[in-house]
């Protein structure tokens, strides 16, 4: 799937990179803890997150992370906004909480990762 | 040695939203210099962990990276309070970060183990009321 069936499955909307939507998505991830995130190396993925500030968009950076997902209706700041433009990384928001936006991406087929060693 | 670079960044104390700019800014560097994606990513992800630990549990501290033909080595040093047993820090799940710290998604006790994971070698030095010194190597 790409980031505009995501934006759609989730009912979500654009905050930044709508230019980005035909951007294939491989594989998702679902967490508010940062290092969990860190944990998990996979190309092309999404990241559904609670957690609202900068340090979202750095480990996403440093991930190759190319979407983030808020749930919960959560929006992202300024200075958060500059930085996914800068980075190329879109920043979607819905206002589904955390199960429930992941369970309708997984019925969709988008999978995680391989379980943590 | 001509064919090495090296790179120095300082990582300010208690700045938890300029956390990361040393590592964003080795990454932008390792991409120019057409390093193959995986590693860069890697050198990113273990020196990033190792950065927002001097920021969380320490006073900031300075970052060494030296590139060669061959691999990326990154020293991270400290004058935080140290590590008591490094064994028990290295342990998934292990942390002392408080509730504060939690809140801003940091505090799983993965950090330490993630660099291990990322990184070809792995060593840390510690003395309580010194400091902390990480060395990691990424090989090219
Ligand atoms: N540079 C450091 N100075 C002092 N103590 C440290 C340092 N780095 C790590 N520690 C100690 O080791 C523990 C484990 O570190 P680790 O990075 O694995 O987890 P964390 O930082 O607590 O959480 P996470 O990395 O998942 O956000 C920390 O909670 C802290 O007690
Ligand atoms: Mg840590």
């Amino acid at each position: 799937m790409n980031i505009e069936d995501i934006r759609s499955i989730l009912g979500a909307k654009y905050i930044v990179g709508e230019e980005w939507k035909e951007r294939e998505v491989h594989t998702a991830c679902g967490s508010d803890m940062m290092s969990d995130v860190l944990a998990f190396m996979k190309d092309q993925s999404v990241l559904m997150t609670g957690l609202c500030n900068l340090q979202v968009i750095r480990t996403c950076e440093m991930m190759d992370i190319i979407c983030v997902v808020f749930v919960r209706g959560k929006l992202p700041d300024e200075a958060m906004i500059e930085m996914a433009k800068e980075k190329e990384i879109a920043l979607l928001s819905t206002g589904h909480r955390m199960f429930a936006a992941c369970g309708m991406l997984y019925e969709k087929g988008l999978r995680g990762g391989p379980d943590y060693k | 040695m001509s064919n090495t670079i090296h790179m120095s960044y300082e990582v300010p104390a208690n700045d938890f939203t300029r956390a990361g700019e040393a590592s964003s800014s080795l990454k932008s560097s390792l991409k120019k210099m057409g390093v193959n994606p995986e590693i860069v990513r890697k050198v990113a992800i273990a020196m990033y962990e190792g950065e927002i630990n001097m920021v969380i549990h320490a006073t900031g501290g300075k970052i060494d990276v030296v590139i060669s033909p061959e691999e990326i080595e990154m020293v991270l040093k400290d004058q935080g309070p140290g590590i008591a047993d490094i064994e028990l820090a290295m342990q998934a799940g292990y942390s002392t970060a408080p509730d504060n710290i939690r809140n801003l998604g940091f505090g799983a006790g993965m950090g330490l183990p993630n660099m291990k994971k990322y990184s070809d070698e792995f060593n840390i030095e510690s003395t309580v009321g010194v400091g902390t010194t990480v060395t990691m190597k990424v090989k090219m």
